[in-house]
C-alpha cells in the first residue's frame, strides 16, 4: 500500500461549490433599493402617474399629499411646470441608471483593456498609457466633463461617452497594478513556456484574474458617475430638458428653495443619495466578498 | 561588566542539574479553535503531554496541519482570539502558565522564554534601528536605560557572531543579509537572559551553508547559557541534528515521543516510520521512497477511532474504532499506537481481530 | 546525442541607475557555464541563492536569452531557430515550477490547463485533446473527473501533479524542474518524487532537477553540477559527487546539509561570512574568501574546469603536479 508500481488514484473531493453561489449574506438593503429604482426605470411607463415632461401650468408648485394645499393627484406636489414630482422621479432613474451603467461599462471596457495592456507589455506602452492617464487624472473630473460637454454639445449619448472617457483612468490605474503582480506569477511564466502569445496570455490568462476587481471597481464607480452626471445636469450641461433627470431636477428646484418649496430638491436629493449609497455598500460588500476568494486561489 | 554578571548567573544555573525538575512539563495540553458561530471546532493541539529539562534539545517535528504551530503559540499564550487552551496545564519552572494572568505572562514572555520565527524579516521592525531592537526587551523587561540596552546591544551582536557590531548597531533590518537578520533575532532572543528558547522553523528560508552556521550558534548559545531549546520544524535532519529528544506530532496529537536515537532507529509508530523512510537518503542508490498515500485528517472532523488509520500501512479493525491510548515500547519512548501495546506481536497481516488484544 | 547542451553559456544583466539609464555595474547572472543533459537521465543543479540557477533554468526555458555562449537542444542552437523550430522547441522543453498555489491558473478548470500546451501549439480536434487530458491525469495518478475542477478543489501535493500532468501534454523531450517538492510537505514530496522516478522510466524524459535540498537531488539525479555566483565549480556522477566532494565549497555545502541519521557523523565544516554580492565578485576564484583551504594564488587567478579522475572540478587545489 504504501510503495507502488504504477500512480494509485488519489480520491478528489469535489469541493463545496464556489462562494458566490451561496447568497446567504447579500448586503438586503442596497439591493432592495437598487433593484426598486431599477424595476422603476424599467416599468416608468406603468407606473408613472402624470407625463414627466409636460405639465398643467395650473397646477404649479403644489405641495406634497401630507402638506396643506397637496392631493393625493400629485404625491409628491409638482415643480414651476406643473409636472408631477413623482413621475419626474420615475422616469429620471431611467435616465440616471441608464447613463450610470453604461458610462461605468464604456469606461470600464476602457480602463481595463489599457490597464491590461499597459501592465503586461509594459515598455513603451506602459509609459505612453501611464502618461495619459497621469495626465487625464491630474484634471479634475468635473471640469474636464463640463469642458468636454461644452465641447461635443449636450444630449444623452454624448453625456455617456464623455463619462466614459473621463473615469477610466480609474480603472486602468488598478488594474495595471494587479496585472504586474499577476505578470510575475508562474501560471503565466508556463503559458509562455508552453509557446502562448502575449494577446493569447492578456486575454486568457490575465484579463479573468482581473475581471473581479473590475467589477467590484464599477459598482464602486456608479455612484460617482451618477453624482457627476447629476452634477452636469445640475450645471445645465448634462442631459438636456425636458428629459426628466434628477440634476435637472435638483437645479430647477433650487430656486424655490428660498420660498420654501423644499419638496423640489429633497426628493431628487435623496433619490440621488440612496442610490449612490446603495450602490457603494454593494460595492464595499462584493470587494469583501471577491478579494478573499482571490486570495485564496 | 555585563558579560561578567552573565557569567555569574551562568555558574549559578550550571550547578542545578539538567535532570530533576523539568524546565517545561506540558500535561494534557489542548487548545481548540472555534468559529465565530460556534459551529465548527478545530482540535488544533489535542491532549499533548511533553516534558523538557535545561540543556535539553526537544524536536516537535510535524507536517502542515500536524498542530505544532498552535502548539508553539500556545506555549507563549499568543493564540488568536478564535482559539482557546480548553484544557490542561503548562507547567514553566513549576508555574502553571495556563493559569497565569495576561500582565503576568507579559512579564514571561521575552524575559523567560523567548520564540524565534521563521521569517527574519517579518520579525524585524523596518523602521527602527538594530540597536534600537536588540535593546528593546532589556529596556522593557529590566528598565535598563537606552544607554545601558544600546551597549548591551552591541554585546549581544558579538555573542551572535556578527563582525563589527559597534557599527552594525546603528544600522536597519534592510541592510542585512537573511542569516544576519535571524541572527539578530537571536540576539533578541536571548538578551534577557531566557530559560527556555523556542525556534519555529528558523532555518527555513536561509541557505544551507548560512543554515550550518546559524544551528551551530544555536547550539553554543544553549551551552553558554544553560538553556532548554525546543525546535518546531516539518525537517527531520534538523531534528537529527541538533536535538536530543523528539516529539512527533499528527492531527494535533503527539503520536510519538523518546530519545531521538531511539525513536529514529525503532519507531514505534507507523507514521513516524513511514516519515523516516520517505526521506531521500544522499548515498544510496535509487530507490523508490516510501509515500505515505492519502491526506492529513480534517481537524474539525476527525474520523473515528485513530486519526492515522485511514493512511496507515499497518492499520487493523481495532484502529477504526477505538483512538490508541499513550503506550510506552521502551523507557523514555511513549506512542499512541495499538502496535505499542504490552503482549501484543506486531502484526505484519492487517487483520487482526478485536478479540485477540 | 545529448538532447540538451549549453556551451560556454553566459547572461548578463545591466544594473540601471539614475533617470538617463546610465549603466552602473553588471550581473554575471550566469558565467561561462557548460553541461549537457542526456537522453532519460536527470542532471541535478545545486547552490545557493545568487548561484545562478534560475536564470539557468529561464536561459534553457527560452525565457532569457544568453549572453554569450549557446544551447543547443539536439544539437541545434536556440538562437538561431525560426518560427517553426521555435515552436517545435517550446514543445520540447517545458517546466515544472515550486509553488503548486502559483502554477496553476485559478481561473481555468483543470482540463484547460493541462491542455492548454496541446492547444497553442497544435490544431487537433476535440475530442484527441479531450482524451489526450485524460491520459495525462491517469499518468500523474489522479482521477478522471478532476479535469471539471478548479485548481482551489485540490491540495498542493495534487496541484503539483497537474502541473507535471501539463508539463507531459507535449510528450516534451525535457522538463526543468525549479524546485517541484520544496513547498509540499515532507511525505507528499516522495509521492511526487516517486512520480517523477516513474515518468522518466517509463516516458524517457530528462530533467533538469533544481532543488535546494541536497538529498533529494542527490536521489533524484545521475549526474550534479555545483554553482557558486554564476559559475560551475564541480560536475560528475551524482552519488559519487555525495559521498566524495572535490570542490571545498561542494564539501562545505554538503556537510552543511542535513543528515537523515542522528547517527550520522560528518565533518562539520562551517563557512565564515556571507554569499558576495553578484555586483561585486571577489577576484580570482570566487570562493577564495570563504576557502578554508585557500591559497595566494587563487586570490589572483580564477581556476578552469578540469578533469579530476572523472569529475570536473574547478579549483587550484586540483591544478596538477607542482600547483600545491
Amino acid at each position: 500500500m504504501s510503495t507502488t508500481a504504477a500512480p494509485v488514484p488519489i480520491a478528489v473531493q469535489a469541493a463545496p461549490r464556489s462562494r458566490m453561489a451561496r447568497l446567504g449574506d447579500v448586503p438586503i438593503i442596497p439591493c432592495t433599493i437598487l433593484g426598486i429604482i431599477a424595476f422603476t426605470a424599467v416599468f416608468a411607463d406603468f407606473l408613472a402617474p402624470h407625463d414627466p415632461q409636460f405639465g398643467n401650468l395650473t397646477a404649479r408648485f403644489h405641495p406634497p399629499a401630507w402638506q396643506a394645499g397637496g392631493s393625493m393627484e400629485h404625491i409628491f406636489g409638482t415643480d414651476h411646470l406643473g409636472r408631477d414630482v413623482l413621475s419626474r422621479l420615475i422616469f429620471g432613474a431611467r435616465v440616471s441608471l441608464v447613463v450610470g451603467f453604461t458610462a461605468v461599462i464604456v469606461a470600464g471596457v476602457i480602463g481595463t483593456t489599457l490597464g491590461i495592456i499597459s501592465g503586461y507589455l509594459g515598455r513603451w506602452a506602459d509609459q505612453v498609457i501611464m502618461r495619459v492617464t497621469d495626465t487625464w487624472l491630474a484634471l479634475p473630473a468635473l471640469t474636464f466633463a463640463i469642458f468636454l460637454a461644452a465641447i461635443v454639445g449636450p444630449s444623452e449619448m454624448n453625456i455617456v461617452i464623455i463619462l466614459g472617457a473621463v473615469y477610466w483612468t480609474r480603472y486602468a490605474r488598478i488594474v495595471r497594478g494587479e496585472v504586474l503582480s499577476l505578470k510575475e506569477r508562474e501560471f503565466v511564466r508556463l503559458a509562455i513556456v508552453a509557446g502562448a502569445s502575449k494577446w493569447t496570455i492578456m486575454r486568457r490568462h490575465i484579463l479573468p484574474n482581473v475581471i473581479n476587481s473590475s467589477i467590484v471597481l464599477a459598482t464602486l464607480m456608479l455612484g460617482v458617475v451618477i453624482v457627476t452626471e447629476a452634477s452636469l445636469s445640475f450645471l445645465g450641461v448634462g442631459v438636456p430638458p425636458p428629459k426628466p433627470a434628477w440634476g435637472v431636477m435638483l437645479s430647477d428646484g433650487k430656486q424655490g428653495l428660498m420660498v420654501g418649496y423644499w419638496w423640489l430638491t429633497v426628493m431628487p436629493g435623496t433619490c440621488i443619495m440612496l442610490m449612490v449609497l446603495s450602490a457603494n455598500l454593494l460595492g464595499d460588500w462584493l470587494r469583501v466578498k471577491l478579494d478573499p476568494q482571490l486570495r485564496q486561489l | 561588566m555585563s558579560s561578567s554578571t552573565r557569567n555569574s548567573v551562568n555558574s549559578d544555573t550550571m550547578t542545578s542539574h539538567s535532570q530533576g525538575a523539568p524546565l517545561l512539563e506540558l500535561r494534557n495540553l489542548s487548545t481548540h479553535y472555534v468559529s465565530a458561530a460556534g459551529t465548527r471546532v478545530v482540535r488544533a493541539v489535542e491532549d499533548v503531554s511533553l516534558t523538557l529539562h535545561a540543556r535539553e534539545t526537544l524536536g516537535i517535528v510535524g507536517e502542515s496541519g500536524s498542530g505544532k504551530s498552535t502548539l508553539a503559540l500556545t506555549m507563549l499564550r499568543v493564540l488568536p482570539p478564535a482559539a482557546q487552551i480548553v484544557s490542561g496545564q503548562m507547567l514553566f519552572e513549576g508555574e502553571d502558565l495556563v493559569q497565569k494572568s495576561e500582565e503576568d505572562m507579559r512579564k514571561v514572555r521575552g524575559k523567560r522564554i523567548a520564540m524565534i520565527l521563521q521569517d527574519p524579516m517579518a520579525s524585524l521592525n523596518p523602521l527602527f534601528t538594530i540597536g534600537d531592537q536588540v535593546g528593546e526587551p532589556l529596556r522593557e523587561h529590566e528598565g535598563a536605560s537606552r544607554k545601558t540596552a544600546w551597549e548591551k546591544a552591541i554585546q549581544l551582536l558579538k555573542s551572535v557572531r556578527i563582525p563589527s557590531s559597534e557599527t552594525r548597531v546603528t544600522q536597519y533590518p534592510h541592510e542585512m543579509s537573511g542569516g544576519m537578520r535571524q541572527r539578530i533575532v537571536g540576539a533578541i532572543a536571548i538578551s534577557c537572559e531566557p530559560r527556555l528558547l523556542i525556534a519555529d522553523e528558523p532555518t527555513t528560508s536561509l541557505d544551507l551553508t548560512i543554515q550550518a552556521q546559524y544551528l551551530n550558534l544555536l547550539r553554543d548559545l544553549q551551552q553558554e547559557h544553560g538553556l532548554g531549546l525546543i525546535f518546531i520544524t516539518h525537517n527531520l535532519g534538523i531534528v537529527a541534528k541538533m536535538c536530543n529528544l523528539l516529539a512527533v506530532m499528527y492531527a494535533g496529537k503527539v503520536v510519538e515521543s523518546g530519545p531521538v536515537s531511539r525513536v529514529f532507529n525503532t519507531p514505534a509508530h507507523p507514521y513516524t516510520e513511514a516519515l523516516l523512510s520517505s526521506i531521500p537518503r544522499m548515498t544510496e542508490q535509487r530507490q523508490r521512497l516510501t509515500a505515505i498515500d492519502g491526506q492529513p485528517p480534517d481537524l474539525s472532523n476527525l474520523p473515528r477511532g485513530c486519526a492515522f488509520a485511514a493512511r496507515c500501512p499497518r492499520v487493523f479493525a481495532r484502529c477504526m474504532v477505538e483512538e490508541p491510548p499513550i503506550f510506552t515500547p521502551s523507557p523514555g519512548q511513549t506512542a499512541r499506537c495499538w502496535l505499542a501495546a504490552p503482549n501484543t506481536a506486531h502484526a505484519s497481516s492487517p487483520q487482526v481481530s478485536v478479540g485477540a488484544l | 546525442m545529448p538532447v540538451l547542451e549549453a556551451d560556454g553559456v553566459s547572461k548578463h544583466f545591466q544594473t540601471r541607475r539614475g533617470i538617463f539609464g546610465a549603466s552602473r555595474g553588471v550581473v554575471r547572472a550566469v558565467d561561462d557555464i557548460s553541461f549537457s543533459v542526456d537522453e532519460g537521465q536527470t542532471l541535478g543543479v545545486v547552490g545557493e541563492s545568487g548561484c545562478g540557477k534560475t536564470t539557468t533554468a529561464k536561459l534553457v526555458l527560452g525565457l532569457e536569452e544568453p549572453s554569450g555562449g549557446s544551447i543547443r537542444f539536439q544539437g541545434k542552437d536556440l538562437v538561431g531557430l525560426d518560427t517553426v523550430e521555435r515552436r517545435h522547441y517550446r514543445k520540447s522543453v517545458q517546466a515544472v515550477f515550486q509553488d503548486p498555489y502559483a502554477s496553476l491558473n485559478p481561473r481555468m478548470r483543470v482540463r484547460d490547463i493541462i491542455s492548454e500546451p496541446l492547444v497553442t501549439n497544435e490544431n487537433l480536434p476535440a475530442t484527441t485533446v479531450r482524451d489526450r487530458v485524460l491520459e495525462m491525469l491517469d499518468l500523474v495518478g489522479l482521477p478522471a473527473r478532476s479535469a471539471d475542477l478548479f485548481p482551489h478543489e485540490f491540495s498542493g501535493g495534487q496541484r503539483q501533479r497537474i502541473a507535471i500532468a501539463r508539463a507531459l501534454s507535449l510528450s516534451p523531450r525535457l522538463i526543468v524542474l525549479d524546485e517541484p517538492v520544496s513547498a509540499l510537505d515532507v511525505s507528499i514530496r516522495a509521492q511526487i518524487l516517486n512520480l517523477l522516478t516513474d515518468l522518466q522510466d517509463r516516458l524517457g524524459v530528462s530533467y533538469l532537477f533544481i532543488a535546494h535540498d541536497l538529498a533529494a537531488v542527490a536521489h533524484m539525479s545521475h549526474t550534479i553540477i555545483v554553482m557558486y555566483l554564476g559559475k560551475i565549480v564541480e560536475s560528475g556522477e551524482a552519488r559519487a559527487l555525495a559521498r566524495t566532494p572535490k570542490h571545498p565549497y561542494t564539501e562545505a555545502l554538503f556537510s552543511a546539509s542535513l543528515p537523515s541519521h542522528p547517527d550520522e557523523k560528518r565533518e562539520e565544516i562551517i563557512l565564515p561570512g556571507e554569499v558576495p554580492s553578484p555586483l561585486n565578485p571577489p577576484s580570482g576564484c570566487y570562493f577564495h574568501p570563504r576557502c578554508p583551504h585557500a591559497m595566494p594564488r587563487c586570490g589572483q587567478e580564477a581556476p578552469v574546469l578540469r578533469d579530476v579522475e572523472g569529475r570536473r572540478v574547478a579549483c587550484h587545489l586540483f591544478d596538477g603536479p607542482g600547483s600545491m
